[in-house]
């Protein structure tokens, strides 16, 4: 087990690299593109959020990773764990890699527990499977994770049902039961979504304490860039299934280019700015996400963006350098600055 | 965080003597499960029972009514001991009972099971088929399927069976269309779970419910179904006795000897409540979710 905890640090391959990821649905009105693509590259003990509205292709981008997309979806593109490509495996390869290598934490903890089986009984089962512990080892085990994940007297709570749980101790037993095997990388769909907001704070707390103590690499997938903020290193974000803008969060969040990204963050409402009468009402992007059914010949976002113009509708733009480890596609790249000096143009 | 330590102090209590605790506190199912257990009982130890040979006749004893010296039930109309013909019917009844409903759940629980979980080609072949079966009227199937297999306990149990998997398979499968649903279900397929275990491990378990409902309504209608097949001279043979074939001989005699077609009756309609009430109980106390 110590050896698990303190893997030997390979500085050059990526943990999970993602690379020009594609997911297309075929359905009866025509085929759907939900990913496009996506590439991004997670380090050893890195938090990567991917952000973006509902529809945006997120969640599916996770569920490529570990190759549980619906019989309906056809992925390309390359995925490599540690380096070894692991798109191309079959169901059996991928359980293996499931739960120990790579595992997942999604955003309704009230159903994510078997109601029938103990708390504990859960947990076990995963190093049962993966790190064939017995019986007795398995529970042990088990509730040294309670422990870790900060469950209050774990040695009588391993015996509970999940009803006698609340929602946040049962997305702490997810989290348990998810980083049992040490995992290289764990994926997390919205796990703070259902949770009220202290919740979260202790959710967040934890995984900030996992990834110091056990080196896990987390992907965070959400909408809500205050959890982006407080835990993120580097920040992808998604709009309808391409990345529109990636960079570490503090640049991202300090300087943001895409005007995308500039409309997500002024969708946040700021106690500060509206104390200092500068909101007053909160921005909103106009329109939704649009379902794109062919490879897109403009930028995906000009429906919707500020700044669009006719140079916007040629091709859609690529992700291109707008600063040292930040990257925007977008045409006319810039801070909200050059945007305001527009509007009081017009 | 209040919640968290008031329900921490709860202490664990091992599974098994809280399951009886929480069933001995319905007194139907209590009484539901002696009944079964009488059955059970009487069925394993027949002949020794019975106080003289099922098929022992007494030409001197012919009708005898209730409470003859010798005769507790009286005797039928070639003067054989009715308390112990039913005695050994019981073993019949119950046989036909428990082996079709036995039969029925293991080849539809998988089936249901397996056509929710993967959908695909095999789902609609099931469920059509099921929907085909389930067409015919309960008895007019088994009735049919006896006659083709021909008279015997065994036949009749499979006849039984055959009508009988048609609902195990639309209850396994709707609920397995739930389940798969389920966060819970799609976290052990990320915990890298095979299918094997999820259906079998994770959601049957989850399905027992609903399984244990239809079985306590399946034993005992499988039970009356052996009572008409024997009566319509379809299960078990003479002379070995069952309950339908004793109703069947006691019909022209009911006027006479109304004690001879009561005793039977009586018989299959208690064992049918018993397997009712029991199966009730056993519903309420294995919910985990249902705690007082």
């Amino acid at each position: 087990m110590n050896n698990a905890l303190h893997p030997p640090a390979r500085p050059q391959v990526a943990r999970l690299e993602v690379e020009d990821l594609h997911v297309r649905f075929d359905t009866d009105e025509g085929s759907v593109l939900a990913v496009n693509g996506v590439s991004f590259a997670l380090q050893a003990g890195e938090v990567l959020a991917l952000v973006g509205e509902s529809g945006c292709g997120k969640s599916m981008t996770a569920m490529a990773v570990l190759g549980l997309l619906p019989p309906t979806a056809t992925p390309s593109g390359s995925i490599r764990l540690e380096g070894r490509d692991i798109s191309g495996l079959s169901q059996r390869e991928l359980r293996a890699i499931r739960g120990r290598d790579i595992s997942m934490i999604f955003q309704e903890p009230m159903t994510s527990l078997n109601p029938v089986f103990t708390v504990g009984h859960q947990i076990g089962e995963v190093l049962r499977r993966h790190e064939g512990l017995g019986r007795k080892e398995a529970r042990a085990r088990s509730i040294e994770l309670l422990d870790l994940v900060r469950i209050p007297s774990a040695r009588t709570r391993v015996d509970e049902y999940p009803h006698q749980m609340s929602g946040g101790m049962r997305q702490r037993v997810m989290i348990a039961m998810a980083v049992a095997c040490n995992p290289k990388v764990l994926l997390a769909d919205e796990p703070t979504t259902a949770l009220d907001v202290t919740i979260q704070a202790q959710i967040l707390d934890i995984m900030r304490d996992l990834r110091q103590e056990l080196g896990t690499s987390i992907v965070m997938i959400t909408h809500d860039l205050g959890v982006v903020a407080d835990i993120a290193d580097r920040v992808v974000v998604m709009y309808a299934g391409h990345v529109a803008e990636t960079g570490t969060v503090d640049a991202v969040f300090a300087n943001p280019q895409h005007p995308y990204t500039l409309g997500l963050l002024g969708s946040v409402p700021r106690p500060d700015l509206v104390l200092a009468d500068v909101q007053d009402r909160l921005a909103e992007i106009p329109g939704v996400v649009p379902t794109l059914r062919q490879p897109a010949t403009e930028c995906v976002f000009a429906p919707r963006c500020p700044r669009a113009d006719k140079t916007c509708l040629v091709r859609m733009p690529e992700l291109t350098e707008t600063a040292p480890g930040q990257r925007a596609a977008c045409v006319h790249p810039g801070p909200a600055e050059a945007e305001q000096r527009e509007a009081v143009r017009v | 965080m209040t919640s968290i330590s008031a329900t921490a102090t709860v202490a664990p209590v091992r599974r098994g003597s809280r399951l009886r605790r929480r069933f001995a506190r319905r007194p139907t199912a209590v009484i539901g499960l002696f009944g079964v257990c009488v059955v059970v009982v009487v069925a394993l130890l027949a002949p020794g029972l019975a106080p003289y040979a099922p098929d022992a006749s007494d030409y001197n004893a012919i009708l005898q009514p209730p409470g003859t010296p010798g005769h507790l039930l009286g005797t039928d109309d070639i003067g054989r001991d009715l308390l112990s013909r039913l005695v050994v019917g019981t073993r019949a009844s119950l046989t036909a009972g428990v082996l079709a409903t036995l039969l029925a759940v293991v080849v539809a629980v998988p089936l249901g099971m397996i056509a929710g979980y993967y959908r695909g080609w095999i789902d609609p072949i099931v469920s059509r088929v099921t929907d085909v079966v389930l067409s015919f009227p309960f008895l007019i199937l088994a009735v049919g399927l006896a006659a083709i297999l021909g008279p015997s306990l065994i036949n009749a149990a499979i006849a039984l069976a055959v009508s009988q998997v048609p609902m195990f398979v639309r209850i396994a499968r709707g609920e397995v269309l739930s389940l798969r649903e389920t966060e819970y279900v799609q976290a052990s397929v990320v915990n890298g779970a095979p299918t094997r275990v999820i259906l079998f491990r994770h959601m049957l378990p989850n399905i027992l419910n609903p399984l244990i409902v239809q079985a306590t309504v399946a034993i005992p209608a499988a039970i009356i179904g052996a009572a008409v097949l024997s009566f319509l001279g379809l299960g078990v043979q003479p002379p070995t006795p069952a309950w339908g074939t004793m109703l069947s001989d006691a019909q022209q005699y009911v006027s006479q000897a109304p004690w001879f077609a009561t005793f039977p009756g009586l018989a299959i309609a208690l064992t049918t409540l018993s397997f009712n009430l029991f199966g009730d109980g056993l519903r309420d106390v294995l919910d985990v979710r249902m705690r007082s």
